[in-house]
């Protein structure tokens, strides 16, 4: 059989790329402790770049936020950097910019914090690490800083709401998410934005910026006794769990097939079709990954994409993706096309989806998404902001430290009865949410119309 | 925050990317190694031994630049076709052999110059010459393909362009402030260009410049140069060389006042954008103004306590955002952008008289000192930060050879940039900024229910030759 060199083949580059990630991960082992605080904290030490990357996250995102405080969670995290400690928005600024650092931050469903990128070099590290640790430990809130970025984050939130992506983005999550506060909107509604008060940032904040539940991550040129200090440094003064930590609730699957038109006069329809799918440590995970890899993750190689831009010419962006959370985090497909060929456009990737979930990937996909997938393992850990984005990832989500290490094994480990099986668990092409912007009037089918 | 928009505006003109996601590597600091091969290809190197993996690009000197009236758009159109099968490699295949290396290739289209680019084990090197030395001269244009890949582009105009309220303002900015100069055109094409394509406008393009002696190849990773020059010679040293046609230098005349434009299209807020006709960067080791507009454009909004930000934004409370922005680094004609959006309330008109007032403080009363530091420690850190992706390396030296000047350069541009002196930057504002060299275009916002369903073209509408 044709599959059969072709097997051997990718046992071959699976031990190549193996000893190769396993070279990578000797040169860049992960280490892991706790601060006195009960931080979490994974570093990797790289001396050949004068430069850190450092972070700090909590559970604190999106996810924590209740419908009537809707915004809280995303307004607490962009006003850390706007006053604290004595220092105003502009000092924190300019002391930032006068070592070269850059602040960053990461704000999701599940998570929010701030990064830190700065030079390593001693005079630069310290006046940036200084300026994190009083932002993170001790935030001001100003109340005039608060009103200003009311005010601009409610004009961001009218603009965004005539926006064709925005607005399939809304109601695919509210109808995927329903009471769930995955539903809501990350940076809040109008009138719910327009209600927050100082009390409201300060609660959030000493709530769930807490020590026991930060994760650090540290990348870059320090000792191992340096990135303890700036660990030790980074958490000492965060506030302290009060109570058990807060709890996302259960995502409940999807009664039915909903499928929306909202009327909108741009030249395409913006389209996203999905439902509820994996939480970040669901068994299925890697069936699932590589699954949706041959499915429509995989770039121009992936059946979605094939089907629909070119075979077709339907699209110039079409793909799906699970988006693992905490809780089960949704599997999208999306796609843009033009408006007169959304209905066409919607039953070539239904088809395609319905084909994938009933039959599986064929042995010859399975071979060529592994043979992407692990020979592009190198490329996961090629730098610094990379690693540095894993470590966290590792640690917020509570993965094995040997996570990397075991990527590639886990991977290879898959077949097509599991991805077959996964797929047919996890993911009825007869209960979907579809969310068509770009209509011309505004209609609601709870069936999927036929084919 | 504004900042960001323009950048992303600027790298819409930059790079139109053959599938949306972009590919990121990693690492560097090494040096460069240079050899031109008998054919007139150049091959630059820079090892880079912090990871397995390399960077593999091919650039070729020719973008939206080069088109002729009425094929606005062949440039990039090109780039999406030289993924649709040579002699030998079918469509789709060259996707699909990088995929089985484990690697992502994409390809970019800006005004002066077309890239592609795959990112690889670096034991996969020899593939990423094979696949590109063989679409260099092999690529085959079928009729079936242009026009499924046409229609791709027309939805790729239509995501980015023509349901974006900023970049639509950008497209109709550049076709207002230039008169002459084919910058004016977008790299995407306009519509109806798009739409009256045909397969010989795309072949006539690629037969005239792509050629070894209008191509750079760059490759940054875990290789030695010597190896890498031995492989180009393999794979690229048999591709004749072409007699490339003269390219016109289309001068843009002077600017003989200020000018504006109103775009009404559906959206919430305003927003203005003004482009000032600035120099660009041509001879890197004895200009100094470029140097000063970048330092300008760093002081009014190179990080959130400058003075756009500042005065607009957290004083003022007139602007939602404010920002500048600087594209000296080109072939053609180069601008300072200002632009802002008005907080609720407030006018488009209000935002322009403020971004006025901060360029008029500097003509006026200079900048300080610790203002050109801070941007100074940012431009060094900035420096070291990059050498953290490969990718951005190779970007780098790609684009700074494909616009005439030398990757060698990328060193002087920062102790030139540290050399710049607070009366420069005053100097560049006062000689600049000034209303005779501006275009002013105001976004005034319509509501969604008025605007008209946009009338689609017909399905299909299609050329065959």
């Amino acid at each position: 059989m044709a599959a059969k060199p072709r097997l051997f083949s990718v046992a071959i580059a699976a031990l190549a790329l193996l000893s190769m990630a396993q070279s990578a991960l000797a040169i860049l082992p992960i280490e892991h402790w706790q601060t006195a605080a009960g931080a979490k904290v994974y570093f990797v030490a790289n001396r050949s770049l004068p430069m850190i990357d450092v972070s700090v996250e909590f559970p604190a995102g999106y996810g924590y936020d209740d419908v009537e405080k809707s915004g809280v969670a995303a307004m607490t995290n962009s006003l850390l950097r706007l006053g604290a400690d004595g220092l105003t928005e502009d000092d924190i600024a300019r002391r930032l910019a006068d070592v070269g650092a850059v602040l960053g931050g990461r704000f999701d469903a599940d998570g929010a914090g701030l990064s830190l990128r700065t030079l390593s070099a001693l005079p630069q590290r310290r006046q940036a690490l200084d300026v994190l640790v009083r932002i993170l430990s001790a935030p001001a809130f100003p109340a005039a800083v608060l009103d200003r970025e009311k005010v601009r984050q409610i004009g961001a939130l009218k603009e965004a709401d005539l926006k064709p992506d925005t607005q399939v983005a809304r109601t695919f999550y509210r109808l995927v998410y329903g009471r769930h506060p995955y539903a809501l909107r990350s940076s809040g509604e109008v009138a719910t934005v327009d209600t927050l008060t100082r009390n409201d940032l300060i609660a959030f904040y000493r709530r769930h910026y807490v020590a026991e539940r930060a994760v650090v991550a540290i990348m870059g040129d320090l000792t191992r006794a340096e990135a303890e200090a700036v660990a030790e440094q980074l958490t000492q003064d965060l506030p302290r769990a009060n109570g058990a930590a807060p709890v996302l609730p259960r995502v409940e699957p999807l009664e039915q097939a909903i499928t929306r038109m909202v009327a909108h006069p741009a030249a395409q329809s913006h389209i996203l079709i999905g439902a509820p799918g994996i939480s970040r440590t669901d068994p299925d995970y890697f069936s699932l990954y590589v699954g949706n890899h041959i499915l429509g993750g995989g770039g121009f190689v992936s059946r979605i994409t094939d089907e629909v831009r070119q075979k077709r010419g339907l699209a110039y962006s079409a793909y799906s993706y699970f988006s693992p959370l905490q809780r089960p985090g949704p599997f999208i497909i999306g796609m843009q096309t033009r408006r007169d060929q959304a209905t066409n456009a919607l039953a070539v990737v239904r088809e395609t989806l319905r084909e994938f979930v009933a039959n599986g990937p064929t042995p010859q996909e399975l071979l060529a998404a592994k043979q992407n997938i692990i020979g592009g393992f190198p490329m996961r850990i090629d730098s610094n902001r990379k690693i540095h984005g894993y470590l966290g990832f590792i640690g917020f989500y509570g993965l094995p430290i040997t996570y990397l290490e075991d990527f590639v094994a886990n991977v290879e480990r898959v077949t097509v009865a599991d991805i077959k099986a996964a797929f047919a668990r996890r993911i009825d092409p007869d209960r979907l949410v579809t969310v068509v912007v770009g209509a011309d009037r505004d209609q609601t089918l709870s069936a999927i119309p036929a084919r | 925050m504004m900042k960001s928009i323009i950048k992303n505006l600027i790298a819409m003109v930059a790079a139109w990317t053959l599938l949306a996601g972009g590919a990121f590597a990693a690492q560097g600091g090494g040096d460069v190694a240079v050899r031109e091969l008998a054919n007139g290809l150049r091959v630059i190197v820079k090892t880079d031994r912090r990871a397995p993996v390399v960077v593999s690009m091919v650039w070729y000197r020719i973008g939206s630049v080069d088109e002729q009236s009425g094929v606005t758009g062949v440039a990039h159109v090109l780039e999406h076709m030289m993924f649709k099968g040579t002699r030998t490699v079918p469509a789709g295949e060259f996707s699909r052999l990088i995929a089985a290396a484990g690697g992502r290739d994409n390809a970019f289209t800006s005004r002066d110059y077309t890239g592609y680019f795959q990112t690889l084990h670096k034991s996969a090197l020899p593939l990423s010459f094979r696949l590109e030395a063989d679409r260099m001269v092999n690529l085959v244009l079928s009729e079936e393909e242009v026009a499924k890949e046409l229609k791709v582009v027309m939805e790729e105009r239509r995501w980015r362009t023509d349901d974006r309220p900023h970049a639509v303002v950008f497209e109709r900015l550049m076709g207002t402030a230039l008169v002459a100069h084919p910058y004016r055109n977008p790299i995407i094409g306009w519509m109806s260009d798009l739409e009256n394509l045909t397969i010989d406008d795309i072949r006539a393009f690629y037969d005239k410049w792509y050629a070894p002696n209008n191509a750079t190849v760059v490759v940054v990773g875990d290789v030695a140069p010597a190896d890498v020059f031995a492989l180009a010679e393999q794979y690229f040293g048999a591709i004749p060389r072409k007699v490339l046609p003269a390219r016109k230098p289309q001068t843009e005349p002077e600017q003989l006042g200020p000018k504006r434009l109103t775009v009404k299209v559906p959206a919430e807020l305003p927003f203005v954008m003004m482009a000032y006709r600035v120099p660009r960067l041509q001879k890197p080791a004895e200009d100094w103004e470029p140097y000063a507009l970048e330092m300008l454009q760093s002081v009014l909004s190179g990080n959130a306590a400058a003075r756009l930000p500042q005065t607009l934004v957290k004083t003022d409370r007139i602007a939602s955002s404010a920002g500048a922005s600087y594209d000296g680094v080109n072939r053609g004609p180069a601008f300072f952008y200002l632009s802002g959006a008005p907080v609720a309330g407030r006018t488009a008109a209000e935002v322009e008289q403020g971004l006025r007032r901060e360029v008029q403080r500097i003509v006026d009363s200079g900048v300080t000192d610790d203002e050109l530091n801070r941007v100074k420690s940012q431009v060094v850190a900035a420096k070291v930060y990059e050498r953290d992706s490969m990718f951005f390396q190779a970007r780098q030296i790609g684009g700074i050879e494909s616009v005439g000047l030398s990757h060698r350069d990328l060193d002087l541009f920062i102790e030139k940039m540290k050399q710049v002196t607070a009366d420069q930057v005053r100097e560049v504002a006062r000689k600049y900024l000034v209303d005779d060299r501006v275009t002013v275009a105001y976004l005034d916002p319509q509501p969604l229910d008025n605007a008209p369903a946009r009338i689609a073209p017909p399905a299909g509408v299609r050329h065959g030759s």
